[in-house]
């Protein structure tokens, strides 16, 4: 059970979150102009990594605000938390 | 007082007798004492028997790692719990404990059978046996597996018994209150740290507590007489919270843990009183120090199962903490000096006791010390073999050769009545492996020791491989001085004497003159499994340590293998040749000791099991006999029969009569979304499938919502409320996914809009009026309101009040009748009811419920979502094409809908159904198909809603059906069990299809 530093809250138990997958993936702008391959690979292509993976989070019990979280799967690290908009910390 | 208790302890109150049954006879124990205690102290070692080969079973130890003495307590009661390890009840007045895995009786066993046929069941023997012929399996050998496996018997009658939750959040938590972990809490409470301890026993002080020992002193005194007054200045510091009775049960990442606190086990039953039985505690601690100490291992020779054989320390916690002797004539098998205590202790109360080790010698003080006080010592020496049925009567030893793989010389036989096992420790390292901790391999003691990492957690004590008093006080006040950032402490000058170990040997599995395949070696005592089956199943290939455990079942049983783990994976490294650092452990799994659902499930039971919700008007539905149906967390009702109804009868006739005369639904359950902000419309524009920018302030408009992969998502009518402001509503159950997906899409991907949402779904409730007369009604409730369809049509919304309340009017229509939707804040929805209800009076107006709103969307084709779509349903597939608009650029799937797979045009479709018998009713979820004749018989699609129309007076049905969109008018065929039932698909409209009613 992690505990969760929410960029608006601060620490909070896990259950007050929600994870909503891999980060970083932006909605295509003109979707219309994408072939059915590039739709496709926003659509479903999700990266499961064990190690270092960048995911989105929600407050959902909280603030109700979405945010990144950067954490190592294979041990449940969090390394780094930053709101949306923000840059990804460099690896 | 019985002839076993030698000894008075200020433990065990001698003059508080208490009574209890075992196995149906009565005998009598002291305040103070374990039901294991006192069972010795009555001599009665048998208590169990073996789960394989039923042979009969004693007391081993004296704590949670007892694979043998688990009994029943209280059967036949309510409170009655299988499982249970007689070593850890505490003794109380009327206690009923019976023996388990036994039949007709622990001393006469049918069972026992298994042991003389134990050659022909060996590991494995259920997966190699039970395989053929498979007829045999239903009927002869799982009935026959289920009956003989299992050890106590669950409770059939209900928990009466309260069990609780509690969270806290500490500065620091330290498990195990032994001598290391009360060192530890001293330092941290005193250091200003709010701190928590927990010890799963009545009391602290761990094994130190009943050490009286010439060779182990701390400032001059007993080690005991020290920890007593150390205890004594614990309790009076402030900063510490002490629980005893309180066993961990797991520990989680970032220093999150579970302990199960024991309130009301150790009391009579009638002194409960239906307080709370168990609590568990949810703790969040910034920093752990794990002190759960060690447990001693046993050693694996033949026959080394028998009652009467136990644990060394153990022996000597039942003589000097609770008085009781286990045996008059000891011999003790050992493999290093901590045995020696004990042979100490027992000489020193005159009772008889000799030693064989398998060591060569040792000139540790400890030894010394029982060879002055005259013990005979076997040096180099091990047990062969072991006498006596239901209790040991008598050993074999032999010398064992020079590299100890064999044995040489002749037998010797020893009487005994009692012989102690002390195969070393074995650190408990549970708790640092459930953290994600990782171990390290010392070989010198063949023990597995954590290795740190963490920051905020350590372990200190004997369960980081500190065995020696010194060591344990000197490395556990460093370790914590560090941990804690403290400069000095109490603790650093502490002069202690203590005789140290200096030499060890280690035997996983002690050779014999006998052949090892007749040999019972046991490792794991509860499962039965011996070092034959581990060494078996090497044979058989199986390499994994996972792979052995599992197919042998060693270490599986309810004591997860605390004292059979590291045998097992001695042996295997032993015969597989391998080192044992590189093989690695078993995975430990919480919970540490098995915990009851009771403490799982605190308070959430009963009406307490799930959050219900009820709307403002609830109360009436109640008073006018509504049956209610479940909705996501809302209580919604389901119909309201009239005297003897059923379901079908009161559905038919509150359906006829909101098409006849007027109807009324509480609609207060729908999700509704209040949306504000300068960007609102065009938010609308891009989560709905429609266009919202030209929809009029006071218009209402139905929309689609689509996920981003095209299928239908959820529905409802959103209104208009002014320029910047719109009211949304959503299906009943997808309420909060939806707001939570317009949060995600509003946050994450348009951050530029400028939109705020609220859910507003609690704040009004809502009643809805249908049918023909409902317009008359509404002109009785508001009088000075115009509701011609010229200032007030079908799609738009007004304000009005009610005696100066503000309601909002929506004529919005899910029945296809012409009908109003009254919204008004929550705490004024029960009497705007009820207005409503006096007001149809005349119209004979007839309160209805979800069934009958089921029913009349059907008739004219309306959607369920969840119901009609499964998510693989785009709106192409309902046939609902004319809400998709083909002038917006983008919405959230749009896309979607023109990959290969959505534009195919065999996708199941909606369409409708009509059974060629008009009063047959389809069952939903039934099978649709159209040739019977070939087999496979292919299945096209499924009955997603079917009822009895009274207003069409036959039956109807949507379904989707591959293909459907082309298939109006042809004949299918749904199979029942007993029948096929012939349909014919139609439109999925099936009445009105000129919406002429909406403004009837």
């Amino acid at each position: 059970m992690f505990l969760i530093n929410c960029p608006y809250c601060g620490e909070r138990d896990q259950s007050e979150f929600s994870c909503g997958g891999e980060a970083h993936i932006v909605r295509p702008k003109q979707p219309t102009e994408l072939s059915d391959d590039q739709w496709a690979e926003y659509l479903f292509m999700r990266k499961n990594i064990k190690g270092v993976q960048f995911e989105r989070w929600n407050h959902a019990h909280g603030c109700r605000k979405w945010f990144n979280m950067v954490r190592d799967t294979s041990n449940d690290k969090i390394h780094a938390v930053y709101k949306m908009g923000e840059k990804p910390p460099l690896e | 007082m019985t002839k076993y208790r030698v000894n008075k302890t200020k433990h065990v109150d001698q003059t508080k007798t208490v009574s209890f049954d075992f196995d149906g006879k009565s005998y009598h124990g002291f305040e103070g004492d374990t039901l294991a205690s006192a069972l010795l102290s009555n001599g009665v070692h048998l208590v169990g028997r073996s789960f394989k080969y039923h042979r009969p079973r004693g007391i081993m130890s004296c704590g949670s790692e007892e694979p043998n003495a688990i009994c029943q307590i209280n059967e036949d009661t309510n409170l009655t719990e299988p499982n249970v390890r007689a070593t850890e009840i505490e003794l109380y007045e009327g206690l009923k404990a019976s023996s388990q895995n036994c039949w007709p009786s622990v001393n006469f066993d049918i069972g026992g059978i298994n042991n003389l046929i134990s050659p022909f069941i060996p590991a494995g023997f259920y997966y190699k046996t039970f395989m053929w012929p498979k007829s045999f399996w239903k009927k002869i050998y799982e009935p026959l597996i289920r009956w003989s496996a299992g050890l106590g018997k669950s409770p059939t009658k209900p928990d009466p018994e309260l069990y609780d939750h509690k969270h806290v959040h500490c500065d620091v938590l330290i498990i195990g209150g032994g001598i290391s972990g009360i060192i530890a809490s001293k330092i941290s409470a005193k250091n200003n740290l709010k701190t928590i301890l927990i010890e799963d026993k009545n009391i602290l002080g761990g094994s130190t507590i009943f050490q009286k020992n010439e060779n182990y002193k701390i400032n001059d005194k007993y080690s005991g007489a020290w920890i007593d007054e150390e205890i004594a200045e614990l309790k009076k510091l402030d900063n510490l919270t002490i629980k005893t009775r309180t066993s961990l049960a797991a520990y989680h990442s970032y220093n999150y843990l579970l302990a199960k606190e024991n309130i009301s086990d150790h009391l009579p039953l009638d002194k409960r009183n239906g307080g709370i039985r168990q609590r568990l505690w949810k703790i969040r601690a910034d920093k752990v120090i794990v002190a759960t100490g060690a447990i001693e291992r046993p050693l694996v020779f033949n026959n080394n199962d028998r009652p009467g054989i136990m644990l060394s320390n153990s022996v000597k916690k039942y003589l000097d903490f609770y008085g009781v002797s286990c045996g008059f004539n000891n011999v003790i098998f050992t493999n290093n000096d901590s045995a020696y205590e004990t042979a100490v202790s027992l000489k020193e109360k005159g009772i008889s006791v000799e030693m064989i080790d398998i060591r060569k010698k040792s000139n540790s003080k400890i030894v010394k010390n029982a060879e002055k006080l005259g013990v005979k010592i076997y040096w180099n020496s091990t047990v062969v073999n072991t006498f006596g049925h239901k209790k040991i009567n008598s050993i074999e030893i032999m010398n064992l050769s020079e590299d100890g793989s064999n044995v040489v010389g002749d037998k010797n036989r020893i009487n005994c009545d009692c012989l102690a096992l002390s195969g070393g420790w074995t650190p408990m390292v549970h708790m640092h492996t459930q953290s994600g901790g990782k171990l390290d391999f010392r070989e010198i003691d063949q023990t597995f020791i954590p290795k740190e990492i963490d920051e905020n957690h350590i372990n200190v004590g004997s369960c980081n491989g500190d065995f020696e008093l010194e060591e344990i006080i000197n490395n556990t006040n460093k370790k914590v001085k560090n941990f804690l950032k403290v400069s000095e402490t109490e603790f650093d000058n502490t002069s202690i004497l203590n005789s140290k170990e200096l030499d060890k040997r280690n035997l996983w599995l002690l050779p014999n003159y006998i052949s090892e395949g007749k040999c019972k070696s046991f490792i794991d005592f509860q499962n039965d499994s011996t070092a034959k089956d581990i060494k078996l199943a090497l044979r058989e290939g199986f390499k994994s340590i996972e792979h052995v455990k599992r197919y042998t079942t060693t270490g599986m049983a309810t004591d997860q293998g605390k004292l059979s783990n590291m045998h097992a994976l001695g042996i295997i490294a032993d015969t597989a040749g391998v080192k044992m650092g590189t093989l690695g452990t078993t995975t430990f799994r919480p919970p540490f000791t098995p915990l009851t659902f009771g403490s799982i499930v605190g308070r959430s039971v009963g009406k307490f099991f799930d959050i219900i919700r009820k709307t403002s008007i609830h109360e009436w539905h109640i008073q006018n006999n509504a049956k209610f149906e479940n909705v996501g967390q809302w209580k919604r009702p389901w119909y309201y029969p009239i005297d003897d109804e059923d379901l079908h009868d009161a559905v038919q006739r509150e359906s006829k009569a909101a098409r006849d005369s007027a109807g009324i639904l509480d609609a207060s359950t729908l999700g509704k979304i209040d949306i504000q902000g300068t960007d609102a419309s065009e938010f609308l524009n891009r989560v709905y499938t429609n266009a919202w920018s030209k929809l009029g302030i006071g218009k209402c408009r139905y929309g689609l919502m689509l996920n981003e992969d095209g299928m239908v998502y959820d529905d409802g009518v959103t209104t208009r409320l002014g320029e910047n402001h719109y009211l949304m509503t959503t299906t009943t159950g997808g309420a909060a996914n939806v707001l939570s997906k317009l949060e995600d899409y509003l946050q994450t991907e348009w951050p530029e809009l400028d939109v705020y949402l609220t859910s507003v779904t609690d704040h009004y409730s809502t009643a809805s009026i249908c049918g023909p007369n409902s317009k008359k009604i509404l002109t009785k409730i508001f009088p000075d309101k115009d509701f011609s369809d010229e200032t007030f049509p079908h799609m738009s919304y007004q304000n009005a009040k009610i005696d100066e309340i503000n309601c909002r009017i929506m004529r919005i229509s899910f029945t296809g009748e012409l009908s109003y939707e009254i919204n008004i804040e929550s705490k004024y929805g029960k009497s705007l009811w009820e207005k409503c209800i006096e007001a149809g009076k005349e119209f004979k107006i007839t309160p209805y419920g979800t069934e009958t709103m089921h029913l009349l969307r059907a008739e004219k084709g309306f959607i369920i979502v969840g119901q009609d779509t499964d998510g693989t349903m785009t709106p192409i597939d309902l046939q609902m094409d004319w809400i998709v608009s083909k002038k917006k650029y983008d919405f959230i799937g749009k896309r979607s809908l023109y990959r290969s797979d959505t534009i195919r045009e065999d996708r199941k479709q909606l369409v409708g159904l009509l059974t060629d018998d008009p009063n047959e009713i389809l069952e939903e979820g039934a099978q649709i198909v159209s040739d019977i004749s070939k087999k496979p018989i292919e299945m096209i699609g499924h009955v997603t809603s079917s009822y009895f129309s009274p207003n069409l007076n036959k039956s109807i049905a949507l379904a989707v059906v591959k293909s459907g969109k082309k298939m109006n008018g042809q004949k299918l065929i749904v199979p029942m069990e007993n029948k096929n039932i012939n349909v014919t698909v139609s439109d999925s409209v099936f009445l009105d299809k000129e919406n002429k009613r909406i403004n009837a």
